[in-house]
């Protein structure tokens, strides 16, 4: 896998980041030696090994569907920048993106 | 150049269960805002999401009834992107071991039976609800963030708008069938969007899609894709290219207004959800769930014209939802006779239900007291006039059809000993009726059999009124 210039660019986009040109530059690099390691797994002989979603072997534990209270919004809202009437205020969003995505 | 419409939807239904997906917040709705979240909803760092067994189990009912195949061995993946309405900047949801796949429905178009195909149906949570200020921000309530959905996706086999309204409406009956939802699009808790894209007749390779979101009830659904079909045609007929991207229909213009460039699944950057170990469901546990699942619309259909020889229509009418369809059986179970229970069931209920814009919970009937006021009328112990009087009685005010009519004096008048009085001295004060009557004119009868039911106020059992002033006539 070739990791180039565009690709750091559009994955720092998706991140909402942002980077100066000579940082990109040393990205890219850093990246593609990173990935060039991953890469090197490939070698491994793996046909009899069977494929996992998870890196440890067991089975997901469930819950009951008991509700319980949410936690304080006063408590939450610390860490909310500005909030209004119960609220959590944000910069205007012009659609509906998220929701249900 | 004639062109087809293909047409795939994607229907989120929200999971009727007591706490969220992956958190014990209560997923209730009515909430004062962001009062039902926790630190799990919010993804503060360290908190632990744990699987909903009930969400899990509603799922696969789900997808169950509408004949999916369950992935026993299935996970959750993480789906990123970054929007205020989710705290966590990722959605716990599947990727590319979805609960559900390879299932269908059978749609009714114009009296066309078709299938259409489901290809999958994922877990996921719900995303909090924005409200839109106008002073440059917008508010974020959370509430909602974390509560259980499944997204039911078709394949892209329907052609049409109808096609696709035909769809909603029976992917909406069935789940409502297995009660694992509310199912009300008007209250969000089914949405849909559509893809649509259009080719020319007779070619194989589908069209550039556009994804249409908004479209928040049947009507839009319908109208948006009808929009979006002459839009794309315009497009092509002009020469021009259907960019891939994201649009929203607009109900008080009619018209899509594009919303973003649609994002490729890569964009969202899934992998498998670290904090949830992959899911084992058990043959048992598939079986428990498959035999739970009621009988659905079309087979009840079948077994109401079959058994008890009620025509189609009215057994689609009396199978638009459950709850419909569980009373008419159980007031059949109670003794009532199915077809009359079927007529007062789709004439007198139903026009009350309109009416009052309630549902049959929100009143006072219940399938033994209309049952019981059934065999009051077929044993003739009261008419079917005074019926009308004894079912809104019922219906607002509850209580027993028998104690009920006794209470209120509202038992039919058969005795000949009470009636002959009272036809007697009507006869007498309508010479005229009698004179009519011996020459022939059958009319006469009916206006005596009038005047003693309004004498009666409407008691007396016509039958024998009929019989006694025949008697009465030829003696006279």
């Amino acid at each position: 896998m070739n990791i180039d210039e565009q690709s750091i660019k559009h994955v720092a986009k998706l991140a909402k980041l942002s980077f100066k040109e000579n940082e990109v530059r040393q990205f890219t690099e850093k990246m593609g030696s990173i990935i060039e390691m991953v890469e090197e797994l490939n070698e491994l002989d793996t046909t009899d090994v069977p494929g996992t979603y998870h890196g440890i072997t067991i089975d997901s534990v469930m819950r009951d569907d008991v509700a319980q209270q949410g936690t304080d919004r006063e408590l939450l809202f610390k860490n909310v920048k500005t909030a209004k009437d119960g609220m959590i205020e944000v910069p205007e969003m012009l659609d509906n993106g998220g929701e249900g995505a | 150049m004639n062109f087809e419409t293909v047409i795939g939807l994607e229907v989120h239904v929200e999971l009727k269960t007591e706490s969220k997906m992956f958190s014990p917040s209560p997923a209730h709705f009515g909430a004062e805002p962001n009062t039902n979240t926790n630190v799990i909803d919010w993804g503060y760092p360290g908190v632990l999401p744990v699987v909903n067994k009930r969400a899990i189990e509603f799922g696969m009912g789900a997808a169950l009834a509408l004949n999916c195949e369950i992935t026993q061995e299935t996970k959750f993946d993480r789906k990123n992107y970054f929007y205020p309405d989710n705290p966590k900047a990722y959605q716990i949801s599947q990727f590319d071991r979805p609960l559900g796949t390879s299932g269908f429905i059978e749609i009714e178009v114009e009296g066309q039976l078709k299938n259409i195909r489901v290809e999958r149906v994922h877990l996921e949570e719900d995303a909090g609800k924005n409200m839109h200020g106008e002073t440059g921000f917008s508010y974020v309530d959370l509430n909602r963030q974390g509560t259980p959905l499944i997204e039911i996706v078709s394949e892209a086999d329907m052609r049409s708008p109808e096609e696709a309204y035909a769809y909603l409406e029976t992917v909406k009956q069935i789940i409502q069938y297995t009660g694992v939802s509310d199912v009300k699009m008007e209250e969000g808790s089914m949405r849909c969007d559509a893809n649509i894209s259009i080719r020319p007749i007779g070619q194989e390779e589908f069209g550039t899609k556009t994804e249409l979101k908004n479209l928040n009830s049947f009507n839009n659904v319908r109208k948006g894709i009808a929009y979006e079909m002459q839009r794309q045609e315009k497009i092509l007929l002009a020469g021009g290219e259907i960019q891939q991207e994201t649009r929203r229909y607009d109900d008080t213009t009619g018209q899509t207004v594009l919303m973003r460039v649609k994002e490729g699944s890569s964009d969202y950057r899934y992998f498998p959800e670290p904090d949830i170990p992959p899911l084992s469901i058990s043959d048992e546990w598939v079986e428990k769930v498959r035999t739970s699942i009621p009988e659905m619309p079309k087979e009840r259909q079948i077994r109401y014209s079959q058994e008890f020889g009620i025509p189609v229509y009215d057994a689609e009418v009396l199978t638009a939802t459950k709850e419909f369809s569980d009373f008419f059986e159980e007031t059949v179970e109670k003794g009532a006779d199915p077809k009359q229970a079927s007529n007062w069931l789709m004439g007198e209920v139903s026009g009350y239900l309109n009416s009052e814009h309630v549902e049959l919970h929100d009143t006072n009937l219940t399938p033994t007291n209309l049952a019981d006021m059934i065999l009051l009328i077929e044993d003739g112990t009261i008419s079917s006039k005074i019926a009308k009087k004894v079912f809104r009685e019922l219906i607002i005010n509850g209580g027993n059809a028998k104690e009920l009519i006794h209470e209120k004096g509202w038992v039919q008048l058969s005795d000949p000993a009470k009636l002959l009085p009272i036809i007697s001295t009507i006869l007498d004060n309508n010479p005229q009726s009698i004179e009519d009557f011996k020459n022939g004119r059958d009319r006469a009868i009916g206006f005596l059999v009038g005047q003693v039911m309004k004498q009666t106020h409407g008691q007396a059992n016509p039958g024998v009124v009929n019989k006694l002033l025949n008697q009465e006539l030829i003696k006279r």
